[in-house]
């Protein structure tokens, strides 16, 4: 993988984000936002092989699809809550970092009770 | 990736651009137009972030699965 690529690429553009924060911030917050999206459209690429790979390894484990498939969710929101509180605290705005994480855990949650809810029947029908 | 990179670049030279527009409309002492210029520049901007960020949010939805 071009570590060297994503360096470059992040050093150039953390001059030109301290460059255009001393005069305009709104431009420092959406070049930020760019420049993540930009070095993160490339990974999620690469991530998107990962996920093949463990579907497959979880097909041979007879691991049951939709609760993989659940997993691989939460971590998308989990994600892009980080991804965008973390531009929020850039730019000074703690309260809307936490409100976004606050969403997405509240997400994560929704999506998490039908695994748990399936374990507990399974639990209960042992005993 | 090279897409990319010539995106941030425009972005930093739009903003640059309108540095210098800015001194010298308030050398010229208009300084209302320095205003207009700069929410032009953010107009402007914003746009071509939208849809980088588009792009960005298409691909982790397209490969979580959300």
């Amino acid at each position: 993988m071009d570590i060297l690529l994503f360096l470059g690429i992040t050093l150039v553009s953390l001059v030109l984000i301290t460059l255009l924060r001393r005069e305009y911030k709104e431009y420092a917050v959406l070049l930020s936002a760019v420049v993540g999206a930009a070095i993160m459209l490339r990974l999620v690429g690469r991530l998107a092989e990962l996920i093949t790979a463990f579907t497959y390894l979880a097909e041979k484990a007879q691991i049951d699809s939709d609760y993989l498939s659940t997993i691989f969710k939460v971590m998308g929101v989990a994600y892009l809550a980080g991804f965008g509180g973390q531009i929020c605290r850039d730019a000074d705005e703690n309260a809307l970092a936490l409100k976004l994480e606050l969403a997405g855990k509240i997400i994560i949650l929704f999506m998490a009770v039908p695994v748990m809810v399936a374990i507990l029947e399974i639990v209960l029908r042992i005993f | 990736m090279m897409p990319e990179v010539d995106l941030i670049f425009k972005i930093a030279g739009v903003g640059v651009l309108i540095l210098l527009l800015n001194i010298l409309f308030k050398q010229a002492g208009k300084d209302e137009y320095a205003y207009i210029l700069t929410l032009v520049g953010v107009v402007v901007v914003f746009i071509v972030a939208i849809q980088m960020i588009q792009r960005f949010f298409q691909e982790v939805r397209a490969v979580f699965g959300l």
